[in-house]
């Protein structure tokens, strides 16, 4: 078994997404391990861009420090396999735009991905009809596909159909942040994907959701539920972020074991 | 997955866009071919052209101009008389019709000199449509004169402090408006870009250009052009007037892209002039030729014209350069300054500083070619909207 299957063997799983080189490079390393340690079974692992159309104003923000920082995409790998010699087992998704890894070289961002111990790859600006060139590079290693509320049913079952690792479900219409409350209909639109999906992968629900509280609810009908927006203003709006993110990853865990 | 149309342009173009934008593109380009068959359609759009925009607009014979230059004549196709003063309101227009055939209520659009936004607010009022605009905070200080026109039109013109605070953040957050209200907005892209069918659709709306100038060619001076001038921003109206002209194979095809403080310098937004930085990439949806910097973080950019201020090109031109079919060239702020000052003194003519830079091509080319040979210069836009910064530029000297 993969470490991603591993990471499916209990459901659902929680899924917290932190990019590295914020607040700066270190600290983000400390808070991933941290995350990592108290509770998280899969971290989606943010690579930073420039232009980032998907994100709201708190990923927009931690992802721009990060940049005015320095990150770099190769550094970023070498934060991977950092955390990787600290220990950190779980799966590590690296989350990223097209272009960053484009200008790195496909090839040689796959096989330092790799090297670096990544277990695979979520690019949002990457639809299924765009896919084929990365996935090709990318080999075992899954691009993992987004569906979103606006997916029309045929298109959900045929990319249903040929997704690997798992399904990466958009809660809301829109940008990626926090929102009060979960989207109306939610229940009925993982319903309807876990239909489609049930043969292949489990599916993992993001954007908009805020507490644990909504985490529950949300684990209830899905195999995993990622936190994004919230885990980075949290950790990154506190003054010891380590610690944060150990009471982040905590207060998520408890709701959904 | 198929789509209608070809998505791309030989390796650039695509639909680089989220997932929940995918079915929108769809829909779009669904709309898009069954409008472009509809007779009716067809009507009402031209119809609006010659009635409200003023089409067809006129072909001026620079004749001052040439004279001074002592070489080539030049030809100005003149969409800065076309309504709101630029070719944008084609395009505008076209997409606007489209948005009402979808059966959607509501429009954004990004601008970055204002005369995009202008034109959107423009057809957003004339369709009964609401209209939000995304405009840099850095163009709006610099282009005042038309956030105030947006604001009379009746559209809401949103602030963008993101970023680099200009065109391509304008762009950012027009899409993440598009994202999370899709199914009741169409985004008014307003250039020759961003994920498929933009580029295609875009050309289309503003083929009307070059087929008018073919015509008028023709008919009014005989013979068609020896080279055909356009600046080259985002490239709707270069990619506007080429259409007119890329199957004649003796017309040579130049875009002109803005140059900035000068390509040493760093400071310009010549992605294809400059090719430590202008690299292929994907940006707002298409592949094309990007400005970025080794990590692939997408560059700065730095022209003294808002609408050319913009790190990518539309993915047509990048295969139009590939096959050699057009040539692309830069002009800096201070030739595209001097073009603006000539024209305005030998044909009482005031251009957009976008277009400026087209003149300034000419200015460089005329004078080495023969008196029986032709420049049509695409005039994009009028310069109203630029004498704030012409009026800083010029106190500068």
């Amino acid at each position: 078994m993969t470490r991603l299957e591993t990471a499916f063997t209990t459901k659902p799983i929680f899924m917290p997404y932190f990019p590295l080189g914020y607040p700066d490079l270190d600290m983000s390393i400390d808070v991933i391990e941290a995350l990592a340690r108290n509770g998280a079974d899969l971290i989606e692992v943010g690579l930073s861009f420039s232009d980032p159309l998907a994100d709201g104003p708190v990923i927009q923000h931690a992802t721009q420090i990060a940049l005015e920082k320095g990150i770099t995409v190769k550094k970023s790998l070498e934060a991977v396999k950092e955390l990787r010699r600290r220990g950190v087992d779980i799966p590590l998704i690296l989350m990223g735009y097209y272009n960053p890894m484009l200008a790195y070289g496909l090839e040689k961002f796959v096989r330092d991905a790799r090297e670096a111990g990544a277990d695979g790859f979520i690019i949002p600006d990457l639809p299924a009809e765009e896919s084929k060139e990365f996935e090709e590079a990318a080999g075992d290693l899954p691009l993992i596909q987004m569906l979103a509320p606006t997916t029309p049913p045929e298109r959900m079952e045929m990319i249903a159909r040929n997704a690997k690792g798992f399904i990466y479900l958009v809660s809301v219409t829109g940008i990626t942040g926090e929102r009060q409350s979960l989207a109306e209909g939610l229940g009925g639109l993982i319903a309807q994907v876990r239909e489609h999906a049930l043969q292949s992968v489990p599916v993992c629900v993001g954007f908009g959701i805020s507490t644990p509280e909504q985490a529950k609810e949300v684990g209830r009908m899905a195999d995993g539920v990622i936190v994004g927006s919230a885990c980075v203003k949290m950790i990154g709006g506190s003054e010891k972020p380590v610690e944060a993110a150990r009471e982040f990853a905590r207060s998520f865990r408890e709701v959904l074991r | 997955m198929t789509t209608l149309l070809p998505p791309k342009f030989g390796p650039y173009g695509g639909q680089f866009v989220p997932e929940t934008l995918m079915p929108a593109l769809i829909e779009l380009e669904e709309a898009f071919v069954s409008a472009r068959a509809d007779i009716e359609f067809q009507r009402e759009f031209n119809q609006l052209l010659a009635s409200f925009v003023g089409r067809p607009t006129p072909l001026t014979y620079a004749k001052r101009l040439s004279e001074k230059l002592g070489g080539a004549q030049i030809y100005l196709k003149r969409e800065d008389l076309a309504h709101t003063g630029a070719h944008k309101i084609n395009n505008a227009l076209g997409q606007a019709l489209l948005v009402k055939r979808m059966g959607k209520r509501r429009i954004v659009a990004e601008t970055g000199a204002g005369q995009h936004g202008v034109a959107s607010a423009t057809a957003a009022a004339l369709l009964g449509l609401e209209c939000v605009v995304y405009m840099g905070e850095v163009d709006i200080a610099r282009q005042e004169p038309n956030v105030f026109r947006m604001k009379l039109l009746g559209a809401e013109v949103r602030p963008v402090s993101s970023g680099t605070k200009t065109l391509k953040d304008a762009i950012n957050e027009a899409i993440r408006d598009w994202v999370t209200n899709v199914r009741d907005t169409h985004y008014l892209l307003g250039s020759a870009l961003g994920p498929h069918p933009y580029p295609t659709m875009v050309r289309e709306f503003q083929s009307v250009i070059g087929r008018e100038a073919r015509e008028q060619m023709l008919m009014e001076v005989g013979r068609l052009p020896d080279a055909v001038i356009a600046c080259v921003g985002g490239g709707s109206n270069a990619i506007g007037v080429f259409s007119g002209f890329v199957n004649d194979e003796q017309v040579e095809l130049i875009g002109v892209e803005a140059g900035g403080s000068g390509i040493e310098t760093g400071r310009h937004a010549a992605r294809f002039g400059d090719p430590s930085k202008g690299r292929v990439g994907v940006i707002h949806g298409t592949r094309t030729y990007v400005l970025q910097d080794e990590d692939g973080q997408i560059a700065e950019t730095h022209s003294v014209s808002a609408g050319l201020d913009y790190a990518a090109v539309g993915p047509e031109h990048a295969l139009l350069r590939d096959h050699e079919r057009a040539f692309y060239t830069s002009a800096t702020d201070e030739e595209a300054l001097n073009a603006f000052q000539t024209l305005c003194h030998t044909e009482g003519i005031i251009p957009a500083l976008e277009s400026s830079h087209a003149v300034a091509e000419a200015l460089k080319r005329a004078p080495k070619m023969r008196k029986d040979q032709v420049i049509l210069v695409n005039l994009s836009g009028r310069g109203d909207k630029d004498l704030n910064t012409v009026i800083k530029e010029l106190g500068k000297e």
